[in-house]
């Protein structure tokens, strides 16, 4: 293992010798974030290599807009919201999730099958389920949306705030923050994606995509295999997560969710409007489609007072120069997404320090 | 929330799953990874299988979890 590692730190000198100048690398996971301060990464890395985390973190990239309407629907009488437990303690504007539990119609799954069940046993409620997530976790609610249209269940619906990970990397290259050089992509979006989709990444803004794992020595050996291509000048398409991801990654999952879901121009945190960036159900499943079944629109929402949450997402700005971060804005405390969230950026910074 | 761990399937009717991971099992569905067998380590995320896994890719994963746990029992010691 220490070879490996040697190995790749000593490629990555190399580069930044060659290059003689600051290299930014994006991880756009928050897996990758969370992986990358827990193990001390960075402060092994040569100060001209830089880091930036990524819109990565499905709870963090959700507008506020959506949190809001959720929190809507949470204040109904007649609905059990069934989320997963990362989205209960997001502030929106007027409380969190949390702040409704007491009402006893919110509930945490660790699953949409879970969802699914609650339906089952509760004939007198709607249960509305947060389908957030990116590519990984889309096929779980496809399956769950199948389920209840095969069975007939008419007291269960999504509300479906999922996302797609290429568009936020083009949304980034085509001026949020052009200065990325390259981007560690995300193992578990390419279990189901494959690693071949980010080919489009590096044939037409020509940076290096490379998917890594979780365990340290795959994220340095990925951090490596950018720095190299950058040397060579030649970015390429690359994957050092062989043992889980393939080239086309899994076609059932991806056929499940074509079936239920068609992507729409979609609102992200930070990012705003991307085109075809969120997952809509289609029409044929429209009675499932909490957005439909109440009326409601997918709109823009307003970030909470000072939150720079936004600009952490896109790179633009660390933690620190957040005026919130660590004083108003606290994990036990939190003001913006990037610190509720296990995976959030700002949470990272503030449970492992500010290692470079 | 991409988090997802390698575990073995253990039993297998349909596309319901038993799953172990280190003495931990549970319950996850295969309908996402129709060719699934028993016997089979796979990827399980969100009570779904993703992908399947690698074999020696997964007692890496496994060790590291245990060593994890192991730090955190003995720094909660120090600390506690």
């Amino acid at each position: 293992m220490l070879d490996r590692i040697a190995k790749a730190q000593h490629t990555i000198d190399e580069a930044c010798r060659k290059l003689d100048r600051q290299i930014t690398v994006m991880e756009v996971c928050g897996t990758h974030t969370v992986a990358i301060f827990r193990s001390g990464i960075r402060s092994t890395l040569p100060e001209r290599l830089k880091l930036l985390s990524g819109p990565g973190c499905p709870v963090c990239v959700t507008d506020q807009g959506y949190i809001d309407t959720v929190l809507e629907l949470a204040d109904r009488d007649d609905c059990i919201i069934a989320t997963y437990g990362d989205m209960i303690r997001v502030p929106g504007s007027d409380g969190s999730l949390e702040t409704r539990a007491s009402n006893g119609n919110v509930k945490v799954v660790l699953s949409s099958e879970d969802a699914l069940q609650l339906a089952r046993e509760n004939p007198g409620k709607i249960i509305v389920f947060i389908a957030v997530g990116f590519e990984t976790t889309t096929p779980a609610s496809a399956v769950a949306v199948k389920e209840a249209a095969a069975e007939g269940i008419a007291n269960f619906c999504i509300l479906s705030g999922h996302k797609l990970v290429l568009p936020a990397m083009r949304a980034l290259l085509d001026g949020m923050n052009d200065r990325i050089d390259g981007f560690l992509c995300p193992g578990h979006v390419s279990a189901i994606i494959g690693w071949g989709a980010f080919a489009e990444i590096v044939n037409e803004y020509r940076r290096p995509c490379v998917v890594a794992g979780f365990e340290p020595v795959q994220i340095i050996e990925g951090l490596a295999e950018i720095c190299r291509q950058l040397a060579a000048g030649k970015p390429e398409l690359a994957s050092v997560y062989k043992a889980v991801v393939t080239e086309n990654g899994n076609a059932a999952a991806q056929k499940i969710v074509a079936e239920c879901f068609e992507p729409v121009d979609g609102y992200w945190r930070g990012l705003g409007r991307i085109e075809k960036s969120t997952l809509a159900l289609r029409e044929q499943y429209g009675r499932l489609d909490a957005f439909r079944r109440f009326g409601l629109e997918d709109k823009p929402g307003k970030d909470n007072r000072g939150c720079r949450c936004g600009e952490v997402l896109c790179g633009l700005i660390e933690p620190i120069q957040c005026p919130l971060f660590g004083t108003r804005c606290t994990v036990d405390k939190p003001v913006g997404p990037c610190m509720v969230s296990s995976e959030g950026t700002c949470a990272a910074w503030f449970k492992y320090g500010q290692r470079k | 929330m991409c988090l997802a761990v390698p575990a073995r399937i253990i039993e297998l009717e349909g596309d319901r799953a038993v799953v172990d991971a280190m003495g931990n099992r549970w319950k996850a569905k295969t309908t996402l990874l129709p060719d699934a067998k028993l016997g089979d380590v796979v990827l399980v995320h969100a009570g779904f299988a993703i992908a399947l896994v690698d074999e020696e890719e997964a007692k890496k994963t496994w060790e590291l979890f245990a060593e994890i746990e192991n730090f955190e029992k003995t720094s909660n010691k120090v600390s506690g």
